[in-house]
């Protein structure tokens, strides 16, 4: 079946045998490897990526009802050469060891800080339930989600800033 | 894991659904939000040759409250319930059950009706939705019908569905009085199946008596259970402490759950008793 999905902005048009699964689709047509495949049982989220902007564990989803759909990974968090503060994050407070959850759990953070974007200790544990890590103890993730956060109203904060400013003709 | 082969369709109406139920039959399955079917499918417990994606039927989106019921369309994602902030106050159940289904993706794509009619014992949402005493609107070639939710549920992973047909919506009775809601639950992990959940509503009068209850149990049975003793003894008396002892007590006498892995059925008939008292103890302090 011919679909045509946008991937991280870039529209791909593919032709997909109907039960190709999403997260088989990404990695293997698309050659983006960053969502992994963990558990494959829906289970561990590894396999997380944003289906119009909302989380979805691509491993139960099928290639052919992402046609014509937005989807983001891991891939497409960075700007020009600048990791998203939820890498930055993770990077800073060593919020993973193997890294094999990593862009699962990244994923699903993203779309809970668009939620909620200073999320308790209790909202971001419930947040990313589905998403298993079996390294860390979560301690570190949940620090460096809730460290995006801020990050990223620090940086919602400085075009403004910028733009005030801008003297406005007098 | 690779699901089977299969044709995939992908209609935008409803009568066009049901033309390729009626052309292929048992070989066809309805795909909604996928969270049980596609499992299934990778386990190949399931296999059907026909894949029917009714996700682009826009008659089944959304909710709306209309001749004294709430109807909730067969697509409504279970994430669309936990946080629809105008449902909670009539509605608490909706999202007070919600909130424990699976985890935050799975929520993102399951639907409430996929659910209803995978008709799995240990349902969330088969619980809530016999507390809240609703119907299951169902289309099929010669029309509508609606089926009341404890008729709906025939046996283990069986709805009341012929071949043909589909559930379109869930309707729950718009309650009048005050609300109260609890959907008490105990898992072995994080967003697992219940050892034992338990869906509990209350509509309490004026009088300060209970005008209407509802009592759900889940993993208690082949399929979602009715404290129906329970409910009975609830009704016109004031939610005081002797009444919730013994409807907590009344409500074990409906509950049948089996030994298994998550636990003795000796354990989980107790955990019935606790949650019915300790969740109706929560909503007698809420509406008090």
């Amino acid at each position: 079946m011919q679909i045509s999905v946008t991937v991280n902005g870039r529209v791909y048009e593919s032709d997909v045998e109907p039960r190709t699964l999403l997260i088989y689709y990404i990695r293997e047509h698309l050659r983006l490897t960053g969502a992994h495949v963990g558990c494959d049982t829906t289970s561990c989220g590894a396999c997380t990526v944003l289906l119009n902007g909302k989380a979805v564990k691509s491993c139960t989803v099928l290639a052919v009802q992402a046609n014509g759909q937005e989807i983001m990974t891991v891939e497409g968090l960075e700007r020009d050469g600048e990791l998203h503060p939820l890498q930055k994050a993770f990077w800073e407070e060593h919020g993973l060891q193997c890294g094999y959850c990593t862009p699962g759990m990244i994923m699903t953070a993203c779309e809970l800080l668009e939620r909620n974007p200073f999320p308790t200790e209790e909202e971001v544990r419930k947040g990313i339930s589905g998403n298993v890590c079996r390294c860390t103890g979560y301690v570190n993730i949940i620090k460096a989600i809730q460290s995006a956060g801020h990050m990223i109203a620090q940086q919602d904060k400085e075009p403004k800033n910028q733009s005030e400013v801008v003297p406005s003709g007098n | 894991m690779i699901p089977n082969a299969f044709d995939y369709y992908s209609p935008t109406t409803v009568e066009e659904t049901i033309g390729l139920l009626q052309k292929y039959g048992y070989e066809a399955k309805i795909l909604a939000g996928g969270q049980s079917l596609l499992p299934m499918m990778k386990l190949r417990v399931a296999m059907p040759s026909v894949l029917v994606d009714i996700n682009h039927i826009d008659d089944l989106h959304g909710w709306r409250e209309e001749n004294g019921y709430l109807r909730i369309g067969a697509l409504t994602r279970h994430v669309d319930l936990e946080n629809e902030q105008h449902l909670k106050e009539s509605y608490p159940l909706l999202s007070k059950t919600a909130e424990w289904i699976a985890d935050v993706p799975v929520r993102n794509r399951g639907t409430i009706c996929g659910s209803l009619v995978h008709a799995d014992p240990s349902s969330d949402w088969g619980a809530a939705m016999i507390a809240l005493h609703a119907d299951v609107e169902v289309i099929g070639p010669s029309g509508i019908r609606r089926v009341f939710i404890d008729d709906f549920f025939v046996d283990t992973f069986t709805a009341s569905l012929e071949m043909d047909e589909i559930a379109s919506a869930v309707l729950i009775p718009s309650p009048i009085g005050r609300v109260g809601a609890r959907y008490m639950k105990l898992e072995r992990k994080a967003g697992d199946f219940a050892i034992v959940g338990v869906a509990l509503h209350v509509i309490k009068a004026n009088d300060g008596t209970v005008l209407d209850s509802g009592i759900g149990l889940c993993a208690c049975g082949d399929v979602p259970v009715r404290a129906k003793k329970a409910e009975e003894w609830l009704i016109g008396r004031p939610l005081d402490k002797e009444t919730i002892k013994q409807a907590s007590l009344l409500a074990q006498e409906d509950a049948n759950p089996a030994t298994d892995l998550r636990g003795s059925a000796e354990y989980k008939r107790d955990l019935v008793r606790v949650f019915v008292k300790r969740g109706l103890e929560e909503i007698a302090d809420e509406l008090r």
